[in-house]
């Protein structure tokens, strides 16, 4: 091929790239970018007057106690909610899946949760929580526990929202596994069968939990998220409550961001957040990509 | 056809029979009736078109499949109640049904793990605590790769499947259903997957598997050449039942159905449709045959059984359409004055001396062994002693 046309080529190439690239620096590059540029300055919402701090921001952070006990709060509401979220979601789909004629109604009635929006939830949950009118009060009460107050004790609220969490990514994650469930060739459980496995633990080890790893860890990273950016059920049932036991990460982001309007902070608040999700993306992607993917 | 060898390693063959197996899907019957007698080391093909129910007779020997009505025995143990593990079976799937997460070695040890070690033994992190565990790993590890040499899979024991050419697979499946040695081999169409080159390559390996181990061998496929080359018996069937049972020889020479004469054969046999005189006498391509009475029939002639002569009265006159080169052979197709198309097959040297042109009428004699007369019902009719054909 001649010099030119390689470079006429290689023109025509990056036209038919440009509106992609276009695209992907409008919309996601550059407000990183800007997100990190806010993050060095004092900029507050609304002031005239925007002065860069350098990493006086970040500084400030970490030695927040507030966004240490955030921090705190956060990681354990997701490892309140990650173990039940991905196995959870994975047994309800093996009993779904298992279903014929009633499966359809399983997988809506799984599902609701995940299309209701969760502040309109919240409202019944916390009708369910009250400690006198509720429900849940009252079979606690009925089982001998006494008067709990679920979203008001200290030490049961955070684990409160974890178990409304997992009520709403169960259903979510159970249609994730169903379709990984039903891409499993039939024939592989058939070939176990002429093995010898002859019992379900036989078939799930052998056959149906080395098939869904790619689903697994698809699942595994989607719900670490999401349990990562807790914040409605915060915001509507407990604001953070009691004792800031429920305080996370995006709530507290949000107070500093839209309530007290120090936007600067808040941008660096915001960097930290999205580190540790690219971070655990990455860790999850790298440890469990190398056990998964078989073709 | 195939040679015969006898086993060299001890042989391990069961029979098979089955005994009125009918199968229904819903409303829709896929079996209807299926008797068969498969005999203890016979290398026994069921062949017929797509959809005729031979991947579901074969699930129901396995055990994969329940049947609806009637019984299985293998080995002279009835095994209806018997899940598939226990009916001392292997198969080698289409696809093969590899699993893809497991090396080939593991693929292979696969049937020995789940049979002699328990369900505690092979547990995730709780299997390291079994004390026998790593002497029967041994063992297991010692067999597959004596499995491996046989297959010539012996450098590929870490990869997996999807690192494997289709018929290294092929050979992993076989590999699988081998190493632990079943009294029956039940294939399901293997070698469909893989290119025509390789294909008749297995076709050889197969047949001389089967004469090694000397285990009986139920193979489906829908190639009449697959069926006609490896097996000692064929099972032809149509629409869920057997409509002929016997060696290839058998199935080509004396057809018992016109359905049979159709699929066996290649290229098709050539079928016309010919009426019997009061007397019950046909006149087809200078051959005179006496039917049992008047009517329509079908009668079938082989491409080898036609010849080209001279322009005679009584010939089968067809107009030459093409003529195919295939070295040693020719293959003519020619055109009836009916407008029904005939195949003629005939050695390069026949050929020759004939020169045929194209869009030249041939005049056609017959040879009496590749004839053969089907009733209306398509069932094969015999045909008596032929009466003089005129001068
Ligand atoms: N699980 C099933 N449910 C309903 N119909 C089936 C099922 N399996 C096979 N069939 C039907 O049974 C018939 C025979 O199928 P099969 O035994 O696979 O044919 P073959 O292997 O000869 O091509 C086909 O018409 C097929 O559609
Ligand atoms: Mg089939």
């Amino acid at each position: 091929m001649t010099a030119p046309r390689q470079r006429a080529e290689a023109r025509a190439g990056a036209a038919f790239a440009l509106p992609a690239f276009a695209l992907i620096l409008a919309l996601l590059l550059a407000p990183l970018a800007a997100l990190l540029a806010l993050s060095v300055t004092d900029y507050r919402l609304g002031a005239m007057a925007v002065r860069l701090v350098g990493l006086d921001n970040y500084a400030a952070l970490f030695a927040d106690e507030v966004f240490q006990r955030s921090l705190r709060n956060t990681f354990l509401y997701v490892a309140f909610v990650l173990p039940g979220a991905v196995f959870g979601g994975l047994g309800v789909a093996l009993l779904v899946h298992a279903r014929r004629r009633s499966r359809a109604f399983y997988e809506v009635a799984y599902f609701l949760p995940v299309t209701a929006t969760l502040v309109a939830m919240a409202t019944v949950w916390q009708f369910m929580l009250h400690p006198s009118l509720g429900p849940v009060s009252a079979l606690l009460r009925a089982l001998g526990f006494g008067d709990v107050d679920l979203l008001n004790d200290p030490s049961l609220a955070l684990g409160t929202l974890a178990l409304i969490g997992l009520w709403q990514v169960i259903g979510f994650n159970m249609v994730l596994f169903l379709a990984g469930l039903s891409a499993i060739p039939r024939d592989l459980y058939e070939a176990a069968a002429l093995d010898g496995a002859r019992s379900g633990p036989d078939r799930f080890l052998r056959v149906t939990w080395p098939m869904l790893g790619p689903t697994t860890m698809f699942v595994t990273i989607t719900s670490t998220i999401t349990a990562f950016k807790v914040f409605d059920t915060v915001v509507v049932l407990t604001r953070g409550g009691p004792l800031g036991s429920t305080e996370t990460l995006l709530y507290v982001l949000y107070l500093e961001g839209f309530q007290y309007f120090r936007t600067g902070y808040a941008a660096a608040m915001t960097v930290v957040l999205l580190a540790f999700l690219v971070l655990l993306s990455i860790l999850q992607a790298r440890v469990i990509d190398r056990k998964v993917h078989y073709a | 056809m195939k040679q015969q060898q006898t086993p060299t390693s001890e042989a391990r063959a069961a029979g098979l029979t089955l005994r009125g197996i009918v199968k229904h899907f819903g409303p829709t019957r896929v079996l209807d009736g299926v008797d068969l007698d498969i005999r203890p080391g016979e290398f026994l093909t069921l062949v017929g078109p797509s959809g005729c129910g031979k991947s579901t007779l074969l699930r129901i020997i396995a055990g994969l499949e329940a049947q609806s009505a009637g019984s299985v025995t293998i080995g002279g143990r009835s095994v209806d109640a018997l899940p598939p593990s226990e009916r001392d079976v292997a198969m080698v799937f289409q696809s093969y049904a590899l699993y893809p997460h497991m090396s080939v070695a593991a693929n292979i040890a696969s049937p020995l793990e789940l049979r002699r070690l328990s369900l505690f033994e092979r547990l995730p992190l709780l299997r390291w605590l079994s004390p026998r565990r790593p002497r029967v790993m041994r063992e297991i590890m010692t067999e597959v790769r004596a499995m491996a040499g046989q297959l010539q899979l012996e450098g590929l024991l870490d990869r997996r499947p999807a690192q494997l050419s289709g018929g290294q697979r092929q050979r992993v499946a076989l590999g699988r259903a081998m190493v632990r040695r079943p009294a029956a081999f039940l294939m399901d169409e293997p070698l469909s997957n893989l290119d025509a080159k390789l294909r008749v390559h297995m076709r050889t390996e197969l047949a001389e598997l089967h004469a090694r181990l000397g285990a009986t061998f139920v193979y489906v496929t829908h190639d009449q050449i697959e069926a006609m080359t490896m097996s000692d018996r064929v099972a032809l069937m149509d629409k869920g039942r057997i409509l002929q049972l016997g060696t290839p020889s058998e199935l080509y020479d004396t057809p018992a159905d016109v359905t049979v004469a159709r699929f066996i054969g290649s290229p098709p046999i050539n079928l016309l449709e010919v009426e019997a005189s009061a007397g019950g006498v046909i006149r087809m391509a200078g051959l005179a045959l006496r039917a049992p009475g008047p009517g329509r029939y079908t009668i079938g002639i082989r491409p080898e059984a036609l010849h080209l002569g001279r322009a005679a009265p009584g010939l089968l006159a067809a107009r030459l359409r093409r003529a195919e080169n295939l070295g040693a052979e020719w293959l003519l197709h020619a055109e009836t004055e009916e407008g029904a198309p005939l195949a003629i097959r005939m050695t390069a040297a026949e050929h020759a001396a004939a020169d045929a042109l194209i869009g030249q009428v041939l005049h056609l004699s017959a040879s009496r062994a590749g004839v053969h007369l089907f009733g209306p019902d398509g069932r094969r009719v015999a045909v008596e002693a032929a009466v003089e054909a005129p001068a």
